[in-house]
């Protein structure tokens, strides 16, 4: 996947108002088989997925035994004894060798495929009208998070109404093999410039201003899905113990360390990950740091993802970020910085 | 890759057009399109005195953050106030409308210093 094809600004702004075509084949995808799949996955997850209703889906992650996130990833269950795993690229082979270490006492069976797997996704208001006569899939009646198997453009397909771009849209899971018909069929419904190719740089501003997470920016080893503002992921109270519990439980009745937040910067400039902020002007020493950060082009003004101290992190504290020499005054705002109309 | 003959090319992909005792300096193409949708310029204050190499601001674009040196020594007597409003004009037009310093030079000869066109073009690889 490119950073770009055409230009950041014009891939994010056919994503919002018309639709975008990804290749996100590079992500991972790990089948989870057998009659101690869901319990086993409850185990090594922070999430239930005993609790997903076959085709539905939901947000997860793995922590590690001190409540560290190794990954953030999608859980859909398929059948009631079959379940895809979706993580990061970067973290897929992390993920797949600490899920099937964790199945160890389980009944059930872990398939890493994402060398063999495809992943497209159609994203924007427009992705359905798109990909409808396409496919037998019944778009009109997938809900947000679920996803139906059947074919798309005559390849056999899983088909989930996921995205990463705060848009409607789809994924679209397929073998390698069938992956170029698929892309070609796909843009080729683009009559009128319905449907361009986007790439990773579009990708980036699209979930920032949706105000998502990414692995290895907002989120990592050194905070907690609370920390993150992820804290309903985790299912503390489901039956049974999993790995990071005990530490997540203590997390929680100690309190976040830091706080994950939104700001609006005032002045120009951008606000980069790494990027010092500072609760007030004078000071020296930095109380936070930038986690994400770019122009919107939705909103023409610069954004930023922070970790800031608890006690500062209320929505309307003004900040001063460090861009090289100088400080650019900062507003912490509410997530996501935008919300599709409707 | 457009590279207009006439102008004079640093390693670090600035421009530098001759104009009486004044130098216009911009990025060339090819620096543009590599950066991407430039959205924000920091531009230095006039008056300020720059040796050649020296970082006199630096260019932002939805992708990467990349600093902007002097190609040759001079006191900065112009910045392009349009970038302000319009930094895309870099990406539009970079060796007419997205100049962006007019310096006085201080060490005309440090010109010489520089590619011409054709060097410049063998650097970039095209």
């Amino acid at each position: 996947m490119p950073v770009q094809y055409r230009g950041i600004l014009d891939e994010h702004a056919q994503v919002r108002r018309a639709a975008g075509l990804f290749d996100l084949s590079h992500m991972g995808e790990l089948w989870v088989d057998g009659p101690g799949a869901a319990d086993g996955l409850a185990y090594a997850l922070v999430s239930d997925p005993r609790t997903l209703a076959v085709g539905r889906a939901h947000y997860s992650m793995i922590c590690e035994p001190d409540g560290g996130i190794i990954d953030d990833l999608i859980v859909y269950r398929v059948t009631p004894e079959r379940f895809l795993v979706v993580p990061n690229a970067t973290n897929a082979e992390i993920v797949s060798a600490t899920v099937a270490e964790r199945l160890a006492g389980f009944d059930a069976t872990l398939d890493d495929a994402s060398e063999r797997t495809a992943l497209i996704a159609v994203q924007g208001p427009l992705a359905r009208q798109i990909l409808a006569p396409l496919t037998d899939v019944a778009l009109e009646a997938l809900k947000y998070y679920s996803l139906g198997e059947g074919n798309v453009a005559g390849a056999s397909a899983w088909v989930a109404r996921t995205g990463y771009t705060g848009e409607d849209g789809f994924e679209v899971f397929v073998a390698n093999g069938d992956a170029q018909a698929v892309w070609d069929a796909l843009l080729a419904r683009s009559t009128d410039g319905e449907l361009l190719p986007c790439g990773l740089g579009a990708r980036d501003t699209l979930r920032l201003e949706a105000g998502m997470p990414l692995y290895g920016n907002e989120l990592d080893r050194d905070c907690t899905p609370a920390e993150a503002g992820l804290g309903r992921v985790v299912k503390l109270e489901k039956p049974g113990d999993f790995v990071g519990k005990a530490a997540l439980v203590a997390a929680t009745a100690a309190g976040p360390r830091k706080v994950l937040v939104g700001l609006t910067l005032r002045d120009p400039g951008i606000a980069r990950h790494g990027y010092p902020v500072y609760l007030d002007p004078a000071a020296e020493v930095p109380a936070g740091v930038i986690t994400s950060g770019s122009l919107s082009p939705t909103l023409g003004t610069a954004i930023a993802m922070a970790w800031l101290p608890p006690g500062s992190s209320s929505v309307g504290t003004i900040v001063d970020i460090g861009i090289r020499s100088s400080r650019v005054a900062a507003a912490v705002v509410a997530l996501p910085f935008y919300r599709r109309p409707g | 890759m457009d590279v207009p003959a006439g102008l004079r090319y640093s390693d670090d992909h600035e421009w530098l057009r001759a104009d009486g005792a004044d130098g216009i300096v911009g990025i060339t193409r090819y620096a543009a399109d590599e950066l991407g949708d430039v959205v924000f310029v920091e531009l230095p204050k006039v008056g300020r005195s720059l040796t050649r190499g020296e970082t006199f601001g630096v260019i932002e674009s939805v992708k990467t953050a990349s600093d902007l040196y002097a190609p040759v020594a001079g006191e900065v007597i112009e910045v392009n106030g349009a970038l302000a409003g319009a930094p895309d004009l870099i990406n539009t037009d970079p060796y007419a409308a997205g100049w962006i310093i007019r310096l006085r030079l201080t060490e005309p000869a440090e010109a010489g210093l520089l590619k011409d066109a054709d060097a410049y073009r063998a650097l970039i690889g095209g």
